[in-house]
């Protein structure tokens, strides 16, 4: 099969992660780095990688819209919106990976086969990524009335953009919880931690079901398989202790050791995200022969 | 405002004390306190959940009451005292921050982490476009280096912020290290200079007089140590001391004493004292608001509290991170299958 052209828009942490994933796809040819600051470690990457790199963002892509057929926005939740119209007035799928929330929700273990035919699809946020699957995986066996995440990151993994969306972290994570998790009502808590050397990304999820419905061996057997579908992708996804039963609330600890590929293994939070990204994008591929967006 | 004279204190009982009571406050409660607070004219009083507005959660403690309501009873009692509400980035939002001001919230407090201060722009700056009189709160002061304090104080200074404070949240600095931040804050920022303590050291008093001795204007204290952990500088106590030294704070001693006697006593489940765990979380440096809830997997996993709070501090966790108290206490009751000697 002949790979699909992607490029990325954002060249920092996260955008910079992703370039080192896509270079190993099967299915996926990365084309093109999309970024504004031409000296950064990301734009210098790329260029050494032998990509076609822009310091003018998106608009780079006007003149020559054929290099990409998906983009991956990893620049912020303000910035998406501009690069989303872009997109579509090219005609070009877009992975939004800020919190900007503009598209349908996509957590790759729950509802990967949804939205094949969305010109714009979010991934919500890290902390989303890492505890959406949890919040799903109790709500198949017992119906959860609230679910609350608790994400910790790494200081260092924290780049400008996502300490300037912490708000729409907080906000898009909870109604991820709710909308591809199934919880009746989402809340979600992201704290920095600057210890030396970094921790690894922490998640915690608290869940409340409903009274009659706790079954304790059940839930822990769906945790358990929905942990393995996630390490499919994301090999580092473990769980730190058994879940903790208290009346009719479940708690999971969660530790996401990275892939090590552009930051350290600490930062989990960027492996997570990218993961899935790609592999949304690997099944947009596969689903090519469909396709998505009419030319505008 | 960087040359006001005497000191303008804040009262935290209904915010800071939300952790000594498990976040139980009630709209009665609020209100009647917030009435007399407000005849004996203390200038601030914060109300919000103890981490701060959106805390409510199962990983603080859910509060009995929305603090929306709280925030709305105290601003209906209030002519003179101005309504203040904390909020940590990370936990509360924007969003929340205005239904605050809405309600009549004067004084927004922008919490973050010592080293973390450029998460709190888009707050500061907000609060700032409301109109509100914006504080940056430098949570867990004791673990920064004074030249990082300094960096990130000035960043909130930079946002908009008009005042920022050294928050000893740990309740782990003694004076000289309250002296040195201080005197480094005043000579490197413009904007006025808060600080706020607790009194697991026994120290909160001490290291008050030592903040106002280099320049501190804005004191935090809790009235009856109605506080996290062993509680804040007492207030009342505070305005007598201040007295004495002829310091102006504008607030009335012994309607003080008679609300800390009368009102707050009876909501106290039991007197603040520096006890063997409050005392270990100014040793281990570790956020006050952990108290209780390493008291209770203390109890469930059957760990001694002191081994979990020491832990914690080894591990440098910061405020926030109540989860980490129950994996710990997990860790550490499989490792001691073995006898301790």
């Amino acid at each position: 099969m002949e790979k699909v052209k992607v490029g990325i828009i954002g060249s920092g942490n996260i955008g910079s992660d992703l370039m080192v994933k896509l270079t190993k796809s099967d299915v996926l040819e990365l084309t093109a780095m999309m970024g504004i600051d031409a000296s950064s470690r990301g734009m210098q990457h790329a260029r050494h990688l032998g990509l076609q790199v822009f310091d003018n963002g998106v608009e780079g892509l006007l003149d020559q819209p054929d290099l990409v057929d998906i983009i991956f926005d990893a620049t912020s939740a303000g910035a998406h919106i501009h690069n989303a119209k872009v997109a579509k007035q090219l005609g070009k799928r877009i992975l939004d990976l800020t919190p900007a929330a503009i598209g349908p929700f996509i957590v790759p273990p729950v509802n990967l086969g949804e939205h094949l035919d969305a010109d714009n699809v979010n991934l919500i946020t890290c902390g989303g990524q890492a505890t959406i699957p949890i919040i799903h995986a109790v709500n198949q066996v017992a119906e959860v009335e609230y679910g609350e995440i608790v994400a910790t990151i790494a200081s260092k993994s924290a780049g400008p953009g996502t300490r300037a969306n912490i708000d729409e972290f907080t906000e898009t994570t909870a109604k991820g919880i709710e909308l591809v998790g199934g919880a009746k009502k989402g809340k979600a808590i992201i704290i920095l931690n600057p210890a030396e050397p970094p921790i690894m990304m922490r998640d915690t999820v608290h869940a409340i079901v409903a009274e009659d419905k706790m079954d304790e061996e059940k839930i822990v057997n769906s945790i358990n398989e929905m942990v393995e579908k996630v390490q499919a992708y994301v090999p580092g996804y473990t769980l730190r202790t058994e879940p903790i039963f208290d009346g009719n609330k479940v708690t999971v600890f969660l530790e996401i050791e990275g892939a090590g590929h552009y930051l350290p293994k600490y930062a989990g939070n960027l492996d997570i995200m990218t993961s899935a990204a790609v592999k949304v994008a690997e099944e947009f591929a596969k689903n090519r022969e469909k396709p998505a967006v009419k030319q505008a | 405002m960087a040359n006001e004279t005497g000191i303008k204190i804040t009262e935290v009982a209904l915010r800071d004390g939300s952790h000594a009571i498990s976040h139980q406050y009630t709209v009665d409660q609020v209100t009647s306190v917030a009435k007399v607070l407000n005849e004996a004219r203390v200038p601030y009083i914060e109300v919000t959940h103890g981490d701060g507005l959106g805390g409510s959660s199962l990983q603080y403690g859910l509060s009995k009451t929305d603090e929306l309501k709280l925030i709305e009873a105290a601003v209906s009692v209030t002519d003179f005292s101005k309504i203040a509400v904390l909020l940590l980035p990370g936990i509360g939002t924007i969003h929340d921050l205005k239904k605050a001001a809405d309600l009549g919230a004067k004084m927004a407090r922008i919490a973050t982490h010592v080293t973390e201060a450029d998460v709190s722009k888009q707050h500061i700056e907000t609060a700032k476009e409301l109109g509100l009189e914006t504080v940056g709160f430098l949570m867990m002061s004791h673990m920064a280096p004074v030249d990082k304090l300094v960096e990130q104080a000035k960043l909130m200074e930079s946002y908009g912020a008009d005042t920022v404070y050294v928050v000893d949240s740990a309740g782990a600095l003694l004076p000289h290290e309250v002296k040195e931040r201080i005197k480094a804050l005043r000579q490197e920022l413009k904007v006025n200079i808060g600080f706020h303590g607790h009194n697991n050291l026994s120290l909160a008093m001490g290291n008050t007089l030592a903040a106002i001795e280099e320049g501190a204007t804005r004191i935090d204290g809790s009235i009856r140590c109605l506080g996290a952990g062993a509680g804040n500088t007492q207030t009342e106590v505070l305005v007598a001391v201040l007295e004495k030294m002829g310091i102006p704070t504008g607030v009335d001693t012994y309607k003080m004493m008679d609300i800390a006697e009368d009102i707050i006593a009876p909501i106290l489940p039991k007197p603040q004292e520096i006890n063997r765990d409050s005392l270990t979380l100014g040793y281990a440096g570790v956020y006050s608001s952990f108290l209780l809830h390493s008291k209770r997997a203390s109890e469930k996993f059957s760990v001694d509290s002191r081994d979990i709070l020491v832990e914690l501090g080894k591990r440098e966790i910061v405020g926030g991170q109540e989860d980490m108290i129950t994996d710990v206490a997990a860790e550490l009751s499989k490792t001691a299958v073995t006898p301790a000697k």
